[in-house]
């Protein structure tokens, strides 16, 4: 979203990205949810809601989040604007760690660090006019702007394009996209610098959605924001974001600008992902086979899967997929990833020539073609050597297989175990 | 599902137990508080100093607080051993001790008044349950109409009438007016015709205070419940509407009224005061009345427990009932 | 068939418009398995007469899909409850809504047929999936109950044997250890899972129509794949004729055959889904179009949205109810944007839209204007 967003095609070489100064940095961020049980409630396990990211954004720029339901993206959100108190790791925020800052030292970020959120119609209070709900930031930091408050708030509604005389109208009077609109206004109030939208489109309709995105986009470019937009939808993401962090589990998979992410995808969950959206296109319904479909659903966060988190449902899964979590490397410039067998790109294991089973049966439901282009040596030796499944796995991969399946690691009881405690 | 019942259980346990201390120190410090002398009550009017005195030993009235709250807490438990005057007096083991002014053991007569108490709250219960839901669920079923208004009228004039004075209509129809029955309380050992005499009109009396209450929580309720997504996959699936509103709707909207009855069911217990005494039933209620007139302190406390462990027996039976209903509430 | 707009608000009385070859209803069991004759569903409330479907005709044939797309308010889901006849539950005391038009379903008109007789096509002949999945089951019945109960409305057999055929439907839905998840709450399953349980229980009895309620708006992407795939394939297998209800034009596109575009409670296109896709000829549409940022485009510039927000369904605007956010407004002469309503018109073969510019105009701004920054 940012200006020199034309700029950017193809892949983007490491002078590109490093253009603008760091503004947020983040370091190893985790957030674990106690879960109490039994009967003296002792806390038994957490919800692993994020688990250890790390990633920076850069002022000017917009950075995307994208992730299925129980990634942790929206708990990011409400970490790196502190929100919430993170159980490990650093925030940076213009060079200050902000991670365990108390109110009082929060204070002062409040103004450069706003939010923005999904429900227009929960977050604004229904008894306030729209005029007050606007001007609450200044009262609450006690600033008065230039010219007073009722003219800054009228100047602010105004540049998201609602009418400055409703200034003393109700939130009930507007429409589901004006609300986003007045949640938009408060945000910029304080001229912030930072501005973290958790799916600041999903409850909108069609048309109004294309309105508010076409809203962000202009108001970064007047006012120069950064953005981190948080959404399940990835046309919206793309659409909007720069850069782009594609998160599976409390973990970041793959972190890369938007055209190399969508181009030439490295991580499989970011092909499956992307392959799983529906285009509006009625032409390719028969052109169905290009679609990666995964089984199951995501495991859940209490008891990630070991290894790559996403080994369970992948279908280049090896035994080093199961063991060692791959680090988040940056394997082309610009373009983060952390997988030992990538897509359109050498595989980092190739020493592992054995698929799991639970990659075997996956890769059923992958295309040919997606399958044709593996430059994985496992599933290369398991295209020449033939259909027979039971006959390249090594002798001592049987044990393996089997302490994996009772781990709740293979397809079918990790399927069903992790159906079981899954919950939204 | 173990688990969660045990640890109710043991919540319970422990309530109990705090309950039983602090209303033993409260009862002990009201007397302090207000200048009474219980030795001196518990002996009566022109009692000599030296009869005092031998009372405050032999009920250790003068021991310090704690270990008169454990010898209590023992008694109930493990009966208890009076010593003292010259004498030995044996108080079996769910002991709550001497009667200030019959002298009487209280367990022994507060349970000869517990099946008429147990009688009138269940039997009104039954039956506000009957008419309170029933004209709930109708109401609900034809919001707005004259029926849903008319029923939400009375019910408001069930819900604001106090029962003394209903209870007295009721008695000046029935029993002064019309003549169809006496009033006067038979045990159910003597007569069951007279027993149910003695008893139908406390119990219309008092179903219609809470039929009131249970018809407006039954509307809301089952309002809220037919909104629901999952009634209208029950029509879509072709289900006939008595079935719709009977077994899926009926289901979702009993949960909260189960709960208000758990409460209402364990605190009647301890006593329906208002209405034993309106209508001269020999009742917990009427005991703990006259005890209060005459400030006969351990048989407040008496009775003041079986309140107690009532509700909470109440309520550990709903929190069961309410799992079994409600699949989801079995993980918490 | 040819002639669409003729049939709208012309001919409502029961009866009479039976027979009439002009209307194409061909008599008993011929091609249009479901025809819905200019249906009105309107909700009488405090202020106003809320309009929710006024006047809405189309056909759908056995083993078809169509995808009614629209924005919320837009109708599309009243249209399919007043269809299951559940347009009015859960009214209670409320003044009742009003339906008119025909429904006719292989050969029986709905609207004037029997409540009991329509209650028994409920689930049998007709069923319907709904967004979330969730709030639709009944929370205090297992998964089993619910299906097995959904299959003995309809069949007169024993517990044990209803329950083999709602194991079977769950395993034939994907969902594993049928025999084991059977006996599950619907909180115990995931959401995917769930959604399968509930399309298993609609399709228990082999529906001939089944109706999907935005089916995947509350999944993720991953697991809408699964579902949207799970729908496509049981309909090959079991031949219904699906009516697939969403926002979403990505989940049309991929199930349906033809399209019908509502707005304000109209039916404002309809047609092939190439040719709404391709060669739409309603400026709302092209609103639709433009409003969707694109995976298989390179990245465009900007979106196109549609300005202003839905209108009121109490007080929709006069003439074309889109005027007011239409960029187009203007083209037809005399203001008759904003004074008459337009009908749908034929713009193509079996295409229809209602606009009040030429096809000449449409053609040209949609070629010129439109379609470049798609």
């Amino acid at each position: 979203m940012s200006e020199n967003r034309e700029n950017r095609t193809g892949p983007v070489g490491s002078g590109e990205t490093a253009d603008g100064e760091i503004l947020l940095k983040v370091t190893g961020l985790q957030k674990h949810f106690p879960i109490r049980s039994g009967l003296l409630k002792r806390q038994t396990g957490a919800v692993r809601a994020v688990d250890g990211l790390d990633f920076e954004v850069r002022r000017g720029e917009t950075l995307g989040v994208v992730g299925e339901s129980g990634c942790g993206k929206s708990t990011m959100g409400r970490l790196i604007t502190r929100l919430l108190e993170p159980t490990g790791g650093t925030v940076e925020f213009e060079g200050k760690d902000i991670t365990h800052l108390g109110v009082g030292g929060m204070r002062p970020l409040r103004r450069d660090v706003q939010m923005i959120f999904q429900d227009p119609y929960s977050s604004l209070n229904p008894r306030h006019t729209i005029g007050t709900i606007v001007g609450a930031p200044f009262k609450l930091q006690g600033v008065t702007p230039e010219g007073g408050v009722k003219k800054e708030v009228q100047r602010l509604l105004e540049v998201v394009g609602l009418n400055p005389e409703h200034y003393n109208r109700y939130p009930h009077e507007f429409s589901g996209g004006q609300r986003q609109r007045i949640g938009i206004a408060r945000a910029l109030a304080l001229k912030p610098k930072l501005v973290v939208a958790d799916e600041p489109v999903s409850a909108l309709d069609v048309s109004i959605q294309a309105q508010v995105v076409n809203l962000l986009d202009d108001l970064q470019q007047e006012l120069g924001l950064t953005y981190v937009i948080i959404a399940h939808d990835l046309s919206v993401v793309r659409h909007v974001s720069d850069r782009i962090a594609v998160m599976y589990l409390g973990k970041i998979v793959e972190l890369a600008d938007r055209n190399s992410l969508y181009r030439s995808p490295m991580h499989p969950y970011t092909k499956a992902l992307m392959s799983a959206v529906p285009i509006p296109d009625p032409s390719r319904k028969s052109a169905k086979s290009e679609r990666i479909l995964l089984q199951g659903d995501v495991p859940s966060p209490i008891a990630p899967p070991s290894g790559c988190r996403f080994h369970t449902r992948c279908w280049k899964a090896t035994e080093v997929c199961r063991t060692t979590e791959p680090p988040l490397l940056e394997l082309r410039p610009g373009q983060r990833v952390a997988c030992h067998h990538p897509e359109n790109f050498e595989d980092q294991a190739p020493q592992d020539t054995v698929l799991l089973s639970g990659a075997k049966e996956a890769a059923e439901l992958v295309p040919d073609a997606v399958l044709e282009e593996s430059t994985s040596a496992a599933v290369v030796a398991e295209r020449e050597s033939g259909t027979e499944p039971g006959q390249d796995e090594g002798p001592d991969a049987d044990p393996d297989e089997g302490s994996e399946g009772s781990a709740g690691g293979s397809e079918g009881s990790g399927e069903g175990s992790g159906e079981a405690v899954t919950k939204e | 599902m173990l688990a969660y019942l045990i640890r109710r259980l043991i919540a319970a346990a422990v309530m109990l137990v705090v309950i039983i201390v602090v209303v033993f120190g409260i009862f002990f410090l009201i007397p302090k508080w207000a200048g009474i002398d219980p030795a001196a009550n518990f002996v009566g009017k022109q009692a000599d100093p030296a009869a005092i005195e031998a009372v405050r030993q032999k009920l250790g009235l003068a021991e310090p607080i704690h270990s008169q709250v454990w010898e209590f807490f023992k008694g109930i438990f493990a009966g208890r051993t009076y010593v003292g005057g010259g004498d030995v007096t044996n108080c079996a083991a769910p002991c709550f001790g001497y009667s200030f002014r019959t002298e009487q053991e209280i367990f022994p007569v507060l349970m000869d008044r517990f099946p008429v108490t147990l009688a009138l709250a269940l039997g009104a219960a039954l039956l506000w349950l009957l008419l309170g839901v029933s004209a709930g669920v109708l109401s609900a079923l034809k919001r707005g109409s004259i029926w849903d208004r008319g029923a939400m009228v009375i019910a408001l004039g069930g819900v604001s009438l106090p029962i003394y004075f209903t209870g007295m209509v009721a008695a000046a129809i029935f029993i002064y007016g019309l003549g169809w029955i006496d009033g006067q309380f038979v045990p159910l050992e003597e007569s069951f015709t007279g027993w149910l005499g003695g008893l139908i009109l406390p119990w219309i009396t008092l179903a219609f205070l809470y039929a009131a209450m249970y018809a407006r929580i039954t509307r809301a309720t089952m309002l809220e419940v037919l909104g629901e997504d999952y009634i209208r996959t029950a029509r879509a699936k072709g289900l006939a509407e008595k079935t719709v509103i009977g077994k899926h709707a009926m289901r979702s909207a009993m949960t909260p009224v189960l709960t208000m009855l758990g409460m209402d069911i364990g605190a009647l217990i301890g006593g329906a005061i208002l209405t034993e005494t309106t209508f001269n039933l020999p009742g917990l209620g009427q005991a703990v009345l006259q005890a209060i007139r005459t400030q006969d302190l351990p048989v407040i406390l008496g009775v003041v427990l079986i309140t107690s462990i009532a509700v909470i027996v109440a309520n550990l039976v709903v929190d069961v009932l309410y799992s079994a209903i409600d699949p989801r509430v079995r993980l918490a | 068939m040819t002639d669409i707009s003729k049939n709208a608000g012309s001919t409502n009385a029961p009866g009479t418009a039976v027979g009439e070859p002009v209307l194409g209803r061909p008599a008993g069991g011929g091609e249009a398995f479901l025809d819905v004759r200019d249906l009105k569903v309107h909700f009488p409330t405090d202020d106003g007469l809320v309009k929710s479907v006024d006047g809405l005709s189309f056909q759908l044939e056995r083993g078809k899909t169509l995808g009614i797309v629209g924005e919320s308010g837009s109708g599309k889901s009243v249209t399919s409850l007043g269809i299951m006849g559940l347009h009015t539950a859960g009214q209670y005391g409320k003044r009742k809504a009003r339906i008119s038009g025909e429904i006719w379903l292989n050969g029986t008109e709905l609207l004037s047929a029997d409540p009991d007789h329509v209650r028994k096509l409920r689930g049998r002949d007709m069923a319907m999936i709904f967004q979330d999945p969730l709030s639709a089951l009944h929370p205090y019945y297992t998964i089993g109950q619910q299906i097995v109960e959904a299959y003995r409305i309809h069949h007169d057999v024993d517990k044990k044997t209803a329950k083999r055929r709602a194991v079977e439907m769950l395993d034939r839905v994907g969902i594993p250890q049928p025999d084991k998840r059977v006996d599950s709450y619907p909180h115990e399953f995931s959401g995917g899972m769930r959604q399968r349980a509930m399309i298993a229980m609609s399709l228990v009895n082999n529906p001939e129509l089944l109706i999907a309620d935005e089916p995947t708006t509350a999944l993720d992407v991953t697991v809408q794949a699964q579902i949207l795939d799970l729908i496509r394939d049981l309909q090959k297998e079991f031949g219904s004729a699906v009516i697939v209800i969403t926002h979403d034009l990505g989940v049309v596109a991929e199930l349906a055959d033809d399209i019908l575009v509502m707005y304000g409670g109209r039916c404002v296109e309809r047609g092939p889904a190439e040719k709404v896709f391709y060669e739409p000829r309603h400026p709302y549409t092209w609103g639709l179009l433009g409003s969707m940022p694109r995976l298989d485009r390179e990245q465009q510039e900007r979106l196109v949205p549609v300005k202003g927000s839905p209108p009121s369904l109490i007080n929709l605007p006069s003439g074309c109810a889109f005027n007011p956010r239409c960029p187009y407004a203007d083209i037809p002469k005399d203001d008759v944007t904003r004074t008459v309503r337009p009908e749908l018109t034929e713009v193509g073969s079996r295409h229809w839209a209602a606009c009040h510019m030429s096809q000449e105009q449409r053609e040209r701004i949609w070629t010129e204007e439109i379609a470049p920054k798609l």
